[in-house]
This record gives structure tokens, C-alpha cells and sequence, in this order.
């Protein structure tokens, strides 16, 4: 699902595609969370790579879909942006998630409620659209 | 067990400090040069004598190969030079990587500089956004973080895990405003209380402006050789006892954890080379970005936990006249901040310690200091233990 209908101006960042992370934004556009794992080991990783940094084998890197589900490991409200789109949408969250997969993502926490964010609550993935077909992970908190 | 080959092996033998704050009137470079001067009259040097030089990078000047471009500035043409990026840990790693070129001779007299005009040679607003560029351009930056939410996350993780307090981490701010008010040089210096960080301007929970490093215009200096030429010059040595450098991520999300850093090994490396422990430091300049910095610093170099830290910022035994003195300059927060120079001004107010040269905040007890510098979100850590020659 994507969760923003609007584009709003100045517009969000623009997330940039290369070679390490196509099929992480593609599976966005379609509202999957597109994770890595190494075959040999079972690690899971973020953010996508060309070698599984278990064993720097590129023939070991397996991508999966995630559940997109976890829990805040830690957060910050930020009252002061650095980037233009952000600006109006101060006072907002920044947080790193736990992944039930085991890898840590950073995202904002969106939502009504995401002011109440605390360490240790659980969270689940959607998708906010940013306009050129892109999609980017966010986290809401789910109901306590 | 015995001491590292390379311990004592060099020394600092002459330190210098720019103007500092808002210097409209000098460029970065020119700040670094004004610096660069003052360490070789210290060490009785003329540029010809100077043989090497370290240097950092610059975010304000659009330099490309710093290094080159400030020997060039200056007027020498050294033998061994170069420029490292490791943002806040830069200064201590080229102490490290001068010792190893005494060693081997590559130098003779190294010329350790760093100067940024971060607060006039730029705008507020392109300073905090070229910072953010420390956030991981792909998987962060897209998120609208700056570098005190980074922190942030830290602080509030310290908060969940341990026993600090936000009072503690006030304290950290507190003691550091406290001991620029006693420094000829400092860009800050009007004392502040625990209820003054507390109200402050909130920039990113629980973090408010007063626990922020400031961002002036600043350059820093050393002059650093072999211990036995530092003893026929004419400022007191300060011999370079031990280092240790680690390094465990570059991007917060990468962080294995959120309470403890590198600062532990580097620390323990320091220590092995030096021969020495903990129980042996008098006094100790920290790397003080945000004030829950310091707290984990203190802890990782094995002066206790993170509260107990925090308690001895809070009972004042921080200050020069009491315990455990710590951040004498008045850090970051309150001394100068300029790039790679914060960092600096840390290893400079522990020599001018242990020289006994530091006037009105002059700590009793100066035989032996521990210094450490941090770069990016708590990635690079490089310890330091510097010894009254």
C-alpha cells in the first residue's frame, strides 16, 4: 500500500538507483521489502551489496521478501531539518528498526500517533510514494 | 610487560591554536597556517626544517588533495605527506600515523594541521546540509536526519540501556562552558546551568542546542618528532606514550550497537602500547560532538560505567581543581568546533597540561593524559595516551 497520496513541495528526497540496489527500489514499487541473505551463513543484511559480507561470495547473495515487521531500536524526534522537503514536516521521527529478519534499517515513523514512539514498540512496513514511480520504505507503530 | 617499541618513541614539541570563533578575516587554510606558525616557534623550527606533513580536509574550501594544496600555502615542499578523512578522528589517527613515520624515518620533523572557517566560510543552513552528508546518501539521508538525530538515537538507546540520565548528559555541556570561561581562546564562554541546557532550543530528542558542538572558525596545530631531538628543543616535550585506533562502521543503521563503540578497543590498544592502565591517567580530553558522547567515552576507556561517568560530570569532579578532570579547553561544546580541528584542540589542551602551561584551569596532577577522537557516528575511534616529557 502506499501511504502518502500527495507529492509535497519542496518535494521529499529522491531516493538514487545504482547497480547494488535496483531490485531493493523495484521491489518498493511494488510494495515489497526486498532484503538480503547469505546462503552459506543465514546472515541477513542491510543495506543491498554485490558480495554477501560473510564471505565476500557474490554467487552467496539471495535476496528474499521481508515481513516488514520489528521493533524501534532507537529514535529521535528531529525539530530541525536539513533537507528542504523535510522543513515543513518538523517535528518528525527518525528511528532504526530492528528487523524480525535480524538486519537494523533507518526510516521515519509516520502515522498519527508517531510522536508516542517509544524503544521496543512494534512496527510494520508500508510504502510512501515519492513521485518518478518511487516508493520508500516507512514504518507505522502498530497498536500497542 | 614491556612497552611498545613505539612508545616514547616521539613527541609533540610544539603546539598552536588560531584565532578562534567567528574570524571573518581569515580563510580556513589561513587559519591552519596561523596555527602552523605558532607550534614551530614553539619547537624552534623554520619551514625548512619541516619535512612531513598531515593534514585533514576541508568541507568549506574547495580543495582537492588538501595535503599538497597546504604544504603549497605554506611554502614547503615535505617529503612524506598526506591527507586522511576520518572526520572527528582524523587528528589523533595522524599522531598515530606521525609516530610511525619518525619511526621509520621517512620524516624527521612532521607538521600535524587542520583548519576549517565553518562558522563564516559558509552559511548555517550549507553547513548542517553538508554534514548531513555524512548521513548514507542512499538508505539514510532519504529519511530527513542531521547528525544530532543520529546522536540522538544514541542517547536515547544510553537512556533505555543503562542508568544515564539527561541531567548527566546537561552536566557533560555544563562542565565544558565552565572550563572555556578559564581559556584566553574559547568561543564560548558564558556559564550555563543544567536548567539552561534543559530549556534550550530543541534540535533533535532529547538532544537540545546547549548539547551540541558548536561550529566556529578555527585551525590547530602540532609539531611532531623524534623524543630524543624534542629534548634539544626549546618547549617541553610531551612524549607520545601510546595510540590505538578501531574502527567498526560508518553508518549509524550499520552501528553493531548503540552503546558500545570502538572507543573500547582503541583504548585497550592505547594502554598495551603504553604499558600503562586506566588507574594511571590523571586527566583526560574527550571528544564531546553531543554531550552522551563523553559519557561512553569515559566508560570505554575504563573510567567506569556510563552513570558513574555521568555522576562525576554531575558532583563536578570533572572540573580542573577536582577528581578526574575532563575536557580542561572546554571541548567542543563550548572551545571550538571546526572539522577536524575539534578533535585537535583535545590533543593540544593536553600537552599544553602536561607542560604545565595551562594558566588558570592548570590541572594539579599532569604526569599522564588520555585523549580521544571520534569520527563519524561513533565509526572511527583513535586513543591517545600523552606523557609529561
Amino acid at each position: 500500500m502506499t501511504n502518502q497520496a500527495y507529492i509535497p513541495d519542496p518535494p521529499l528526497p529522491i531516493p538514487q538507483r545504482n547497480a547494488d540496489n535496483a531490485p531493493y527500489w523495484d521491489g518498493a514499487a511494488e510494495g515489497r521489502l526486498l532484503l538480503q541473505r547469505c546462503r552459506k551463513t543465514g546472515q541477513v543484511w542491510f543495506y543491498p551489496r554485490q558480495i554477501s559480507p560473510a564471505t565476500w561470495d557474490a554467487n552467496d547473495v539471495e535476496w528474499f521478501v521481508a515481513s516488514g515487521r520489528g521493533e524501534v531500536h532507537s529514535f529521535s524526534i528531529v525539530h530541525r531539518a536539513s533537507e528542504p522537503g523535510y522543513r515543513p514536516l518538523t517535528p518528525f521521527v527518525v528511528a532504526l528498526i530492528d528487523l524480525v529478519e535480524g538486519a537494523q534499517m533507518m526510516t521515519n515513523i509516520i502515522g498519527p500517533n508517531a510522536l508516542d514512539v517509544a524503544i521496543g514498540d512494534k512496527v510494520r512496513c508500508v510504502f510512501e510514494a515519492r513521485g518518478e514511480g518511487i516508493n520508500v520504505p516507512q514504518f507505522l507503530l502498530e497498536e500497542r | 610487560m614491556a612497552k611498545h617499541m613505539l612508545s616514547s618513541a616521539a613527541s609533540i614539541a610544539g603546539v598552536g591554536e588560531s584565532e578562534i570563533g567567528k574570524v571573518a578575516s581569515q580563510s580556513g587554510i589561513g587559519l591552519a597556517a596561523q596555527a602552523a606558525k605558532q607550534a614551530m616557534d614553539e619547537a624552534g623550527l623554520r619551514p625548512s626544517n619541516i619535512d612531513g606533513l598531515l593534514t585533514a580536509y576541508s568541507m568549506t574550501e574547495p580543495y582537492f588533495m588538501f595535503g599538497t594544496v597546504v604544504a603549497e600555502y605554506l611554502g614547503i615542499q615535505p617529503s612524506y605527506l598526506s591527507s586522511m578523512v576520518l572526520g572527528g578522528a582524523t587528528p589523533a589517527a595522524l599522531v598515530n600515523h606521525a609516530v610511525q613515520a619518525l619511526a621509520t624515518g621517512v620524516a624527521t620533523n612532521i607538521l600535524v594541521v587542520v583548519g576549517e572557517n565553518r562558522a563564516t566560510g559558509q552559511t548555517r543552513d550549507e553547513a548542517v546540509a553538508a554534514l548531513s552528508s555524512v548521513g548514507h546518501p542512499y538508505y539514510e539521508k532519504i529519511y530527513g536526519p542531521l547528525i544530532p538525530a543520529f546522536y540522538g538515537m544514541i542517547a536515547n538507546r544510553l537512556m533505555h540501556e543503562t542508568g544515564v540520565t539527561r541531567e548527566m548528559m546537561a552536566a557533560v555541556a555544563v562542565n565544558g562552558r565552565f572550563h572555556a570561561g578559564l581559556h584566553p581562546n574559547a568561543h564560548m564562554s558564558q556559564p550555563i546551568t543544567i536548567e539552561d541546557v534543559l530549556a534550550s532550543k530543541p534540535i533533535a530528542t532529547p538532544l537540545n542546542i546547549l548539547d551540541c558542538c558548536l561550529i566556529s572558525d578555527a585551525g590547530g596545530a602540532l609539531i611532531i618528532t623524534a623524543a630524543d631531538r624534542a629534548r634539544d628543543m626549546p618547549s617541553q616535550p610531551v612524549d607520545i606514550l601510546g595510540f590505538g585506533e578501531f574502527h567498526t562502521h560508518e553508518h549509524i543503521m550499520a552501528a553493531p550497537s548503540l552503546t558500545e563503540f570502538g572507543g573500547k578497543q582503541s583504548g585497550a590498544a592505547a594502554y598495551k602500547m603504553a604499558d600503562l592502565s586506566p588507574k594511571d591517567i590523571d586527566f583526560a580530553e574527550l571528544y564531546d560532538c553531543f554531550t552522551p558522547v563523553p559519557l561512553i567515552e569515559m566508560s570505554e576507556a575504563g573510567f567506569g560505567t556510563p552513570e558513574e561517568a555521568g555522576e562525576l560530570f554531575l558532583s563536578k569532579e570533572t572540573n580542573f581543581n577536582r577528581k578526574f578532570p575532563v575536557n580542561t579547553h572546554g571541548g567542543m561544546l563550548s572551545h571550538a568546533h571546526a572539522g577536524a580541528a575539534g578533535g585537535l584542540f583535545a590533543i593540544i589542551e593536553a600537552a599544553r597540561q602536561l607542560r604545565g602551561d595551562a594558566g588558570g584551569r592548570q590541572v594539579a596532577k599532569r604526569e599522564r593524559a588520555f585523549v580521544h577522537n571520534e569520527g563519524g557516528i561513533m565509526s572511527s575511534h583513535c586513543s591517545l595516551i600523552l606523557g609529561a616529557g
